[in-house]
């Protein structure tokens, strides 16, 4: 994996990807309701495996690479807005 | 009482399953199987909860060996848990991951010894009458419903699997997106390994990566066992595949465009299955040459006369006379169509469920005090192939909010069946029968979500 990307980077990012949720995902919220650190799934906003196959469709095409799910690094990426952006951030190729 | 071999045809030189470390024999198998029954304590259920499909294997064998029957329920609902532990006294629950039991006792996966004796003698054989695996649905009451199979039916059911599909004589090497614990994936891709011939990769590849990563870990002929909705996603992401020389999918209706884009896009036929939980697969098609469903060996189909709306299933490998919960217009030489569902029952991404189980449990959420779930009439968006809709619930709760109910529902219920969106309202419109009908329920779906 690459170094891990500054804060300000995955600061600036992070509307970006709420936009990208809350579009793909037909959500009934604006992507500023999305808390940065809060889970995405269960108790926070509440996305399933559903969900999240379907945000993988959507960052794969804008930002030109394929999430994995090794090492259970699919919990770890969904863990919050900011760990997803971090993630994007460190392996975008667009 | 007769007794069939834990094995079909199958040499113990023969590869069983993949891992990332290599091929798996049979005989390699059965060892580490026996090792581990002898770790299992006493008891006579086991909920086998691994996510490896390897290490699911294992643990199945491990506990026909031991004398103990598998519990396969459909959800792992802190609920479903509770529901289990109260009715399977002295359950165990064999896990890997960070799976967390609740209340039942837990045996975390051993690591398996490297050397270990060589198999001598002959294969194991089971008694044809035991049941050894118990497979569950929600039910409508709001418990789970127990559906149990025998060795017997199950060494039946994986041989006529591999019959229709074409896998006798020509072995595949099967990659399977879907949990080897429900129904399709526990006979399509665990069962062809013990009396198909087949061998599977241990993983559950989940993105589209990870399928072409799987894909590439074992050689030809591969075999992708999923569903829909996760081969509208592979699709979708258009990415470089190796070569897939069989696709199968089943828990919810394939189209035929996302088949045929199947196909030219593997080069390879799509073959779907049709069945449930409780019947086990019954019937197959090649999606692309048509509606028609044929049935599987030895399975036959029969609706009372003046009654087209129910149809059972009984024969073959089908444990009694199973009531379907489809419509189905019956037609000569095992064939049929399907031409829907009844009205309370909901599939969503290939999980099934239906409104009664779903309005019993939501009503069962204290502080509740009216509630209805509702599918909407909704085509769901065509660019996104196999699309998902959504539920959506209304609720009548004075003293909840939105997150109380959501994390008290999340308890009860599979993630993928939590309302989108859940509408909190004074009071629902129950006719002066006290009925919600679908077409009121439509109406205030429309007046409050869609133009809300």
């Amino acid at each position: 994996m690459s170094a891990a990307p500054a804060p300000e980077t995955i600061n600036n990012l992070m509307p970006e990807i709420a936009g990208l949720i809350v579009e793909a995902l037909n959500l009934d919220i604006t992507p500023e309701e999305i808390e940065a650190d809060a889970p995405l799934y269960g108790d926070g906003l509440g996305l399933d495996s559903i969900d999240v196959l379907e945000i993988a469709l959507v960052i794969s095409k804008r930002y030109g690479f394929q999430l994995r799910s090794d090492n259970e690094d699919n919990v770890r990426i969904f863990a919050s807005l900011r760990a997803l952006t971090s993630h994007v951030a460190s392996q975008r190729t667009l | 009482m007769k007794h069939l071999p834990l094995f079909s045809g199958r040499k113990l030189d023969e590869i069983f399953a993949w891992l990332p470390a290599g091929a798996v024999s049979v005989g390699r198998f059965l060892a580490e199987a026996q090792w581990l029954a002898g770790q299992l304590p006493a008891g006579e259920w086991l909920l086998n909860v691994c996510e490896n499909r390897y290490r699911f294997a294992l643990g199945f064998v491990a506990g026909l060996l031991a004398g103990k029957t598998s519990l396969q329920p459909s959800s792992l609902s802190a609920e479903t848990l509770h529901r289990m532990a109260a009715d399977y006294p002295g359950a165990l629950c064999l896990c890997d991951g960070e799976f967390a039991a609740e209340s039942l006792p837990c045996l975390r996966f051993p690591e398996l010894p490297e050397r270990l004796p060589d198999i001598t003698g002959d294969i194991p054989k089971i008694a044809t009458e035991r049941v050894v695996a118990i497979l569950f649905t929600s039910g409508s009451t709001g418990l789970p419903q127990p559906h149990r199979k025998t060795w017997g039916k199950l060494v039946q059911n994986a041989q006529a699997g591999a019959a229709a599909l074409g896998l006798v004589g020509h072995p595949h090497n099967i990659i399977g997106t879907v949990p080897v614990q429900h129904s399709f994936g526990f006979e399509s891709t665990f069962l062809l390994a013990l009396h198909g011939g087949c061998a599977f990769w241990a993983g559950k590849p989940f993105f589209p990566q990870d399928i072409a990563s799987a894909l590439a870990a074992v050689p030809r002929p591969r075999l992708l066992v999923t569903t829909p909705f996760h081969l509208s996603a592979l699709l979708a992401a258009d990415i470089p595949l190796p070569a897939i020389d069989k696709l199968l999918s089943a828990t919810a209706p394939l189209s035929a465009e996302t088949a045929s884009a199947a196909e030219a896009r593997c080069a390879a036929p799509v073959h779907e299955i049709y069945g449930s939980t409780e019947s086990g697969q019954i019937a197959c098609r090649r999606t692309t040459q048509g509606p028609v469903w044929h049935l599987l060996p030895g399975i036959e189909l029969a609706q009372e006369a003046g009654n087209r709306d129910q149809t059972w299933a009984f024969g073959g490998h089908v444990e009694g006379r199973i009531p379907l919960s489809d419509l189905i217009e019956l037609s000569t030489d095992g064939k049929f169509l399907l031409l829907g569902r009844h009205a309370d029952l909901i599939n969503i991404a290939g999980r099934r469920t239906s409104l009664a189980y779903l309005n019993h449990q939501i009503s069962a959420v204290p502080g509740v005090v009216d509630a209805a779930f509702f599918l909407p009439d909704e085509t769901p968006d065509e660019s996104k192939g196999e699309g998902i809709t959504r539920l959506a619930a209304f609720v009548v709760a004075p003293t909840l909010d939105q997150r109380q109910l959501l994390a008290a529902l999340r308890k009860r219920i599979d993630p993928i069946f939590l309302p989108r969106p859940l509408l909190l309202l004074p009071s629902l419109p129950r006719n002066s029968t006290g009925k919600l009908p679908r077409s009121a329920l439509q109406a205030l779906f429309e007046s409050t979500v869609q133009h809300g």
